[in-house]
């Protein structure tokens, strides 16, 4: 015979606060301890190897030039992609895991809300890939101080919106989550939206529509490349370019003003975030 | 103090046109165990997913202690234990990790965290196992974390599908008596199972379902006196003298015995009506005839012939 049932404990189902600190914690656990976690920070920090290696080796002169050039070289597009691929990484499978590895089944049936599950694992998605940007950062500054002895403080808000970014991208990337049951149709959809659809949506936009492409992502997040220009690019700048035969192209380029790209972050921030939360309300687990 | 209970009210769940669940009404209340049984896609984990918020009915209410686990969820599992089939635990958490995170999530007081883990990781024999990453379990250990978890805080109410499938001999043993254990509190059991003697062991009462559709529901002898072929529960009689004819005859003519059947030398099988009581009044009968009665007890096989007589096709 067993013995019998000692525990006599009385629970008190805590508030929700408690219980998204909870999730997060022990998903952040779980991350922090995945191979793909490793991996992450492998290619974060061969990026800035390469990075570190060429501009010491070749010592371009776009780096050299200036200590604000140094830093736009160095970290506007770079740090888009890190960003893009540990959003990837740590919420391609976030939502969509609970369902195909069956763990949402050892969590939902607990006295918690769903919407602190998704807001807890997003929470702990988002510090894991904060330890992404925060090692290139690191690379990023080194450098800095050893070809310039400063930090422009143009990085320093160029970083900010970069951390932005980073919320943006996770909150997308767990929308795209709460999408699909299966992880591998996810995380493919996810990259090729992420890092192509995208941009390609709005070259074409602003280049064959001659329209402003404020309504995509990606061109809000040009603001962390734009910042760190000298001098900011112009909102809207058409170029003629000459073709044979006497004629001409025009080529109108947009460029968001910070205030505009910090609304579309947020905008798509809190548009991804609540209709992934109510999209995984109600997902049904069979 | 009021009585645990779950209830069903016209709980409809369609997937397109395919009806799993149509209209079930139930009502269980009080500490006891109730086995729901049914044929394969009869309708059983649908049932229990509903009432553990995994889906949502197409129609109807699910109510734990009255309140609406659609409607207000937290409240509502306040205070249940819950294994859905087989769930799966982040690879990367220790078990110790893993049932600390449900303990505090139920709000088990964190001083007492560490303690209440050991104690029900003790119980399913995984204590000296706590600090294993779960990546590295078989399935069966596994499936008793699982147990572990859904019995962590002391649930009032206990919803299990399937609790013992995927373990060993031994590990099936052990899950009866745990939940055995969990029936001598005021708690209200409500499980799901194919194994029929693990039924008729533990629980007190059952639920037969088939298409979605609620077959029978009440205390186990009173539906193998209603459905079984022989609309009787059959008992086994040991005696310590031989049986012969005379007792066989004698046997015959006690109140509420159907018929006999000698089993062998020492044992006979009889048929009694009347329910328990039948079966109380046929034992004190047995007792002062004198035949030299020394075991009487419900056939184990009564409620899988009942199953049989039932359900006679399956899916
Ligand atoms: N996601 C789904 N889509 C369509 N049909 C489903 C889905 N989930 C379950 N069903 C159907 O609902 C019915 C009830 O399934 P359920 O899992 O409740 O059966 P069960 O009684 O638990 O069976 P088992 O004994 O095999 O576990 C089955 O016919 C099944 O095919
Ligand atoms: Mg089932």
């Amino acid at each position: 015979m067993a013995q019998k049932l000692k525990f006599e404990e009385k629970t008190i189902v805590p508030n929700s606060f408690y219980h998204i600190t909870i999730m997060m914690l022990y998903s952040f656990l779980e991350y922090v301890r995945s191979r793909r976690f490793f991996i992450l920070l492998l290619i974060t920090i061969a990026i800035g190897m390469l990075l570190t290696g060429v501009v010491a080796y070749y010592r371009p002169q776009s780096f050299l030039v200036s200590e604000q050039s140094f830093y736009a070289n160095w970290w506007g597009e770079t740090v888009t992609f890190i960003i893009i691929l540990s959003a990837v990484f740590f919420g391609g499978d976030a939502i969509s895991g609970e369902f195909q590895n069956k763990t949402g089944y050892f969590l939902v049936g607990n006295p918690i809300r769903r919407s602190s599950i998704y807001l807890g694992k997003f929470l702990a998605a988002f510090c894991g890939a904060l330890i992404m940007l925060l090692v290139f950062t690191a690379m990023t500054i080194g450098n800095g101080l050893y070809y310039f002895g400063g930090v422009t403080n143009l990085f320093w808000e160029s970083l900010s919106f970069s951390v932005l970014y980073l919320a943006t991208a996770i909150g997308m990337t767990f929308f795209f989550s709460s999408i699909f049951k299966t992880n591998s149709t996810a995380i493919v959809v996810t990259i090729i939206l992420m890092l192509f659809v995208f941009s390609l949506m709005q070259s074409l936009v602003a280049n064959l529509a001659h329209y402003e492409p404020w309504f995509i992502v990606t061109y809000g997040a040009q603001i962390i490349n734009n910042v760190l220009m000298n001098p900011y690019p112009p909102s809207t700048q058409t170029t003629a370019a000459p073709l044979p035969h006497g004629q001409s192209i025009t080529v109108t380029s947009y460029n968001a003003t910070v205030p505009e790209g910090l609304i579309i972050m947020i905008g798509y921030f809190i548009v991804s975030l609540v209709t992934g939360l109510i999209l995984f309300e109600h997902k049904e687990f069979n | 103090m009021t009585l645990p209970s779950l209830e069903a009210i016209n709980l409809t769940k369609k997937y397109g046109s395919f009806t799993a669940l149509s209209k079930l009404n139930l009502k269980l209340e009080g500490s006891k165990c109730v086995g729901f049984l049914g044929p394969n896609g009869a309708g059983k984990t649908t049932t229990l997913k509903i009432f553990t918020d995994m889906i949502r009915p197409t129609g109807g209410m699910a109510l734990i202690n009255g309140i609406d686990v659609n409607k207000e969820k937290k409240k509502a599992l306040k205070s249940v234990g819950v294994l859905i089939e087989t769930p799966e635990i982040y690879g990367s958490l220790s078990a110790r990790e893993a049932l600390s995170m449900i303990a505090e999530i139920k709000g088990i007081s964190r001083a007492s965290v560490r303690k209440s883990v050991e104690d029900v990781s003790e119980l399913v024999k995984m204590k000296g196992l706590l600090n294993q990453k779960i990546k590295k379990m078989s399935k069966g250990m596994k499936q008793r974390i699982n147990i572990a978890a859904a019995i962590l805080g002391n649930p009032e109410i206990v919803i299990l599908d399937e609790p013992t499938s995927g373990l060993d001999p031994r590990g099936m043993s052990e899950v009866r008596d745990i939940i055995k254990d969990l029936k001598k509190e005021n708690r209200l059991i409500f499980m799901s199972s194919h194994l029929l003697s693990e039924v008729s062991e533990i629980c007190d009462d059952v639920a037969m379902i088939n298409h979605g559709k609620l077959l029978a529901y009440g205390p186990i002898e009173k539906i193998v006196e209603k459905f079984s072929k022989v609309g009787a529960v059959e008992v086994e009689v040991n005696l310590f003298r031989p049986v012969t004819g005379d007792t066989i005859d004698r046997l015959r003519n006690i109140k509420g015995v159907r018929s006999v059947k000698k089993v062998d030398s020492k044992t006979v099988l009889l048929q009694v009506i009347g329910g328990l009581k039948g079966q109380e009044e046929v034992l004190s009968r047995l007792v002062r005839i004198k035949l030299g009665i020394v075991g009487f007890k419900q056939s184990s096989s009564a409620l899988e012939e009942t199953y049989l007589s039932m359900f006679k096709e399956t899916v």
